[in-house]
């Protein structure tokens, strides 16, 4: 039983939409939103004139190379004349963008959401999107060092490794399973139905343990979402995908002084959100998920942090095929940022939209097997610090 | 049915762009100001010594320092001097600059858990700064790198400025 019943009115999912991903696409960030938008609203049923309020998720301004990037896509979004705000949260950004969505409709301050998450790296073209990486460091302390964003992924990867005593091929599990997924899923920028784990070891070594396929893409892309509180869903919908919990939290930036090995992070967020659904056993409880993976060991790390798997349990769990999807635990069925592709902000929404259609039955080709009643989307920011959960049910 | 149905965009390759190059900030440059315990890190690293703050009510020791301990949201009450000795905790090697250009050479780089005389750290907290750590990809890759000792070395007190680079990187102290 939910615990934290205190809220004005309950939250539902009642559309999901979103663009293809890719490498580099032609429209710019505001026809990308509308393309998401515009989608979103027809599979609920809806015009922008029903919405209330509007809510957008970017990561940083400089991807896209626009200041205000909020009052920037507000017009593709939807959000002109309108109660519209911006969230941000680095790469946790995409799932933090519908929690936002859910305290705007739980309040009672509006009775329909639109959520819009976007992001267009391909415009940081030169030298390359990593690039635009460096301002997140720390001036005074870091940035002398002239690092690179993956040095910080691979540090906290080798010490899973070392703490928990995971191979690298154990990792590369996930990158396959996640690749091969994602030829279900129609926006996907790299399925690849015969990727093996020798693939994976055989790529460009970036930062060791790190190497090219450990690492999801460089795109572009825009997702949305339609919230609606209950009243109005039943009138929208006959399968209201409900929001049974949401958790956020961040640490600090001081990511020298902690252990990399765990992501505390997450399981505060994941404690959050789990009170509020009334889970007190997530890997029983929760029947698919899709924990963030911008890199392969991340998928394990995170599976950790919420619960699914013990501290070190997650690459067995892998190796056993418990999260494939056909398995007891599918875990990122979509094929996650690994396979469909990571433009930030909408990557993150991306795996909502995925929980919200595999609950409703509508994943097709990528349906689980088992029956789903229970989700979860999960996503991770900044220098180790920032953790999204949002828990979807029927 | 598989959802989304048609998603939309329209994916071109980099040459086929009709785009509008400009540049980030042309000649701007940013200017950082060191802050209080920066500042006094900073001016200790010209010196050749390693300083961190202490709060006595939590017996946090923050290396880098910080004026503030976060966890008890007051001052802190002091500061103490690290070794410029300790154990690295992770270290990875980079063959990539960070314009994603492939390197020369591999560097590698990690965190480095410093010592502090009088204090004991477990591994969920602990003075821990970033570095380069001069020793060959090799130790990296066996994974013999975790737990080494290391120790700074200095640049020349004429070179130093005042900045992280004042150590040129930690190399293998011995047993
Ligand atoms: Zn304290």
């Amino acid at each position: 039983m939910s615990r934290n019943i205190n809220f004005k009115h309950r939250v539902a999912v009642v559309g999901a939409g979103m663009t293809l991903f890719r490498r580099r696409l032609l429209e710019t960030p505001q026809e990308l939103a509308w393309l998401a938008a515009k989608q979103a609203l027809e599979e609920a049923g809806l015009a922008l004139k029903d919405i209330d309020c509007v809510v957008i998720g970017s990561a940083p301004d400089a991807f896209d190379g626009v200041h205000m990037k909020g009052e920037y896509l507000a017009d593709g979004a939807g959000g002109w004349h309108k109660p519209v705000v911006r969230v941000y949260v680095g790469g946790a950004t995409g799932v933090f963008t519908p929690i936002a969505g859910w305290w705007h409709v739980a309040s009672g301050l509006c009775r329909k959401a639109l959520v819009v998450a976007e992001e267009k790296m391909s415009h940081a073209a030169k030298p390359h999107p990593q690039y635009v990486f460096r301002y997140i460091w720390d001036p005074i302390v870091e940035k002398p060092l002239n690092p690179n964003l993956i040095w910080i992924f691979a540090m906290e990867m080798h010490r899973y490794m070392y703490k928990c005593g995971v191979k690298k091929e154990d990792i590369a599990l996930v990158s396959v399973k996640n690749k091969r997924n994602a030829c279900g899923h129609p926006s996907a920028q790299l399925c690849d139905p015969n990727i093996t784990v020798d693939d994976v070891l055989k790529s460009e070594v970036l930062v060791w343990p790190v190497q090219r396929l450990d690492v999801s893409p460089v795109s572009d892309g825009a997702a949305a979402l339609v919230l609606a509180d209950e009243a109005e869903a039943r009138r929208i919908t006959d399968t209201p995908v409900w929001i049974k919990g949401i958790g956020f939290t961040l640490d600090t930036t001081h990511w020298t002084n902690r252990d990399l090995a765990y992501p505390e992070y997450v399981r505060r967020a994941a404690e959050m959100a789990y009170r509020m659904a009334g889970i007190d056993n997530p890997r029983k409880q929760i029947d698919v998920a899709e924990p963030y993976d911008p890199f392969d060991y991340k998928e394990l790390h995170h599976m950790e942090g919420l619960g699914l798997a013990k501290k070190c349990e997650a690459p067995i769990l892998t190796r056993e095929g418990v999260t494939q999807r056909d398995g007891d635990l599918p875990i990122n069925p979509s094929g996650g940022l690994l396979g469909v592709g990571n433009p930030i902000a909408a990557a993150g929404l991306m795996k909502v939209a995925e929980i919200f259609w595999q609950l409703r039955g509508e994943a097709g080709a990528r349906q689980v097997k088992k029956p789903v009643y229970t989700g979860l989307a999960q996503a991770w920011g900044d220098l180790m610090q920032a953790g999204t959960v949002i828990v979807l049910g029927i | 049915m598989t959802k989304p149905v048609n998603p939309r965009g329209t994916p071109i390759k980099e040459a086929e762009a009709v785009g509008i190059e400009f540049p980030v900030v042309g000649k701007a440059r940013y200017n950082y100001t060191t802050g209080e315990a920066l500042g006094v890190f900073l001016a200790g690293l010209k010196q050749g010594r390693i300083l961190g703050t202490v709060c006595k009510r939590c017996g946090r020791v923050f290396v880098p320092p910080r004026m503030y301990c976060s966890y008890c949201f007051r001052p802190v009450d002091g500061w103490v001097e690290a070794r410029d000795e300790g154990v690295v905790v992770t270290a990875v090697a980079s063959y990539i600059e960070a314009t994603r250009a492939r390197a020369e050479k591999a560097r590698v780089v990690g965190v480095i858990k410093l010592e502090v005389p009088g204090y004991k750290f477990d591994d969920h907290f602990f003075p821990g700064i970033m570095h380069y750590i001069c020793v060959d990809d090799e130790a990296v890759k066996s994974m013999g790198i975790f737990g080494m000792r290391v120790r700074a070395r200095w640049r020349p007190v004429e070179q130093r400025v005042g900045s992280i680079t004042d150590i040129e990187c930690f190399e293998p102290a011995g047993p």
